[in-house]
């Protein structure tokens, strides 16, 4: 084990331990999926009929196309959305004027303080969602996501500029420009390449996040699933197909941001808000997760 | 205000709901989270591969789609937590409870494990060679000089995986456990007229709730800063 610094590197005694406890942990992780299996046996979830509507090409259609497109799209509106919401409110938190500060700083933290789902049907109800049919529950997701997930850009976007050397910013006042100038021209370009990765980790949460539209039944991959599930009574395996799709779609996410992160940023994330240092103010409310 | 004065009785009893998953699922999670990152940084091959393979899969997934594997595809292979059935007043925490706390605690340790391993990370390499160099065992490197450094740079995330937790419970919510975000739709729906009394009601008591512990972090953090 020369790899980690924690422990020497395992002498004799250590190694034979070491072998043990692999073959101890191998036996038990067999011991759990072999457990697994036999259950399912037992329950006859491996039934052919169970198994045949996530494998008809119509159901699947319908799970890709009315579940994993329409989940995507949903995702896709409201980061576009939070994206603007949080550069709007990001910046009003930078303002230099405490009348506009303020009541940015307010809505900001009450945004990201509220569960999505309560502000989701809160929007579906108040605002005309549940008349609309389709659409309104569709939108319903898309501006409760966008508050949420706009609240919590604003936050990456003020830590990001932020971030940019102060001399950037003097300099740049220096040569006679404006505020505006310097927020467009100087720091926000400089912002933008430190705070893409922690945009697309949001992407990840706004797109986990999505699956809640299931309370207002918003036609997504979770509605869907559940459509497919109460007619054909394959919870278990409905839930594995579904949880495969999202996983595959998340963890592309994932990559795409952590190859962003090491060709703009290099290895260390200087605005990773789940680290030290985001707690100034006890304005730590959770995102991320 | 009057709808939630008259019904305060019952919004209270929803936030205690709240609460309970909160602290049950908050405890549960830190203690398996701790487990896990314990595989993941620890010397046997085999269980740091299993420890990723579980977080990974978890962390990607919605928490809705795993609660929901619980409390409708767990009772198809005979998970069914039938045996929990606890009653304290009018409190009742039966089989969908359990199966709503199960999920979250799933769900939430694996952040809490990655956010437990990054506070190790973020310890200097040079603490452990150091401490390794002046003859320290395993066991003592960890608990004399990488956990004292590593918990005070886990806390941040760790308290935000906690208050995005508290967040969470809502969804159990929309399964079956009559907790606050339960409540708050049932009472929009018996007092249309309302509703943005009731909403704004529930979102400032969650306000507050997150400030409370957003600060109780602060002053931790605060109490146990070095320098």
């Amino acid at each position: 084990m020369a790899t980690s610094v924690l422990f020497d590197a395992p002498g004799p005694k250590t190694v034979a331990r070491h072998r043990v406890y692999t073959v101890a942990t191998y036996g038990g992780l067999l011991l759990v999926v072999a457990f697994i299996a036999w259950r399912l046996q037992q329950t006859g979830q491996f039934a052919y009929d169970l198994w045949e509507p996530v494998l008809t090409p119509s159901i699947i259609e319908v799970i890709l196309v009315d579940g994993l497109l329409n989940t995507l799209k949903m995702a896709f509106s409201a980061i576009i959305l939070a994206v603007v919401f949080g550069l709007v409110f990001g910046m009003g938190k930078l303002s230099d004027h405490a009348w506009v500060r303020w009541p940015c700083w307010l809505v900001v933290e009450f945004f990201r303080a509220v569960p999505v789902l309560l502000l989701m049907v809160f929007i579906f109800y108040q605002f005309g969602g549940v008349t609309n049919g389709d659409r309104g529950a569709y939108w319903s997701v898309v501006a409760a996501l966008a508050l949420y997930n706009g609240a919590v850009l604003a936050e990456v976007f003020r830590a990001g500029i932020n971030a940019v050397p102060s001399g950037q910013a003097e300099a740049a006042y220096a040569l006679g420009m404006r505020k505006f100038q310097v927020m467009t021209i100087i720091l926000l370009p400089q912002a933008v390449k430190i705070m893409l990765p922690s945009i697309i980790s949001q992407c990840v949460v706004a797109l986990k996040d999505t699956s809640l539209g299931y309370a207002i039944a918003a036609i997504g991959l979770s509605t869907v699933s559940r459509l497919v599930y109460i007619e054909y009574g394959n919870q278990l395996q409905v839930v594995a197909v579904v949880a495969l799709l999202y996983i595959s779609v998340n963890l592309v996410l994932t990559g795409i941001a952590t190859w962003i992160q090491k060709k703009f940023v290099g290895e260390k994330n200087p605005i990773d808000l789940t680290r030290a240092g985001n707690m100034d103010g006890g304005q730590n409310t959770g995102g991320g997760v | 205000m009057n709808v939630v004065l008259d019904n305060a009785g019952d919004i209270a009893l929803a936030f205690i709901y709240t609460l309970s998953l909160f602290v049950v699922a908050g405890v549960l999670s830190l203690i398996f989270g701790a487990l896990l990152a314990a595989a993941r940084v620890g010397p046997v091959a085999v269980l740091r591969k299993a420890a990723a393979v579980y977080v990974t899969l978890i962390r990607n997934t919605p928490l809705l789609i795993v609660i929901i594997f619980f409390r409708f595809a767990g009772p198809k292979i005979g998970l069914t937590f039938s045996f929990v059935d606890i009653r304290v007043a009018d409190i009742r925490l039966n089989n969908l409870y359990a199966a709503c706390a199960v999920g979250l605690i799933v769900y939430t340790s694996s952040f809490v494990c990655e956010a437990l391993r990054s506070g190790i990370n973020a310890v200097p390499l040079g603490q452990a060679e150091a401490a390794r160099a002046i003859g320290l065992p395993f066991g003592g490197v960890m608990s004399q000089v990488i956990m004292p450094q590593a918990m005070r740079h886990a806390l941040p995330p760790l308290a935000s995986v906690q208050i995005a937790l508290l967040k969470n419970t809502t969804v159990c919510g929309a399964l079956g456990v009559f907790e606050a975000f339960a409540r708050m739709r049932g009472l929009t729906n018996d007092f249309a007229s309302a509703r943005t009394e009731i909403f704004l009601a529930f979102a400032l008591i969650f306000v507050v709730l997150v400030e409370v512990l957003s600060f109780v972090a602060y002053r931790l953090e605060r109490r146990w800063r070095i320098a």
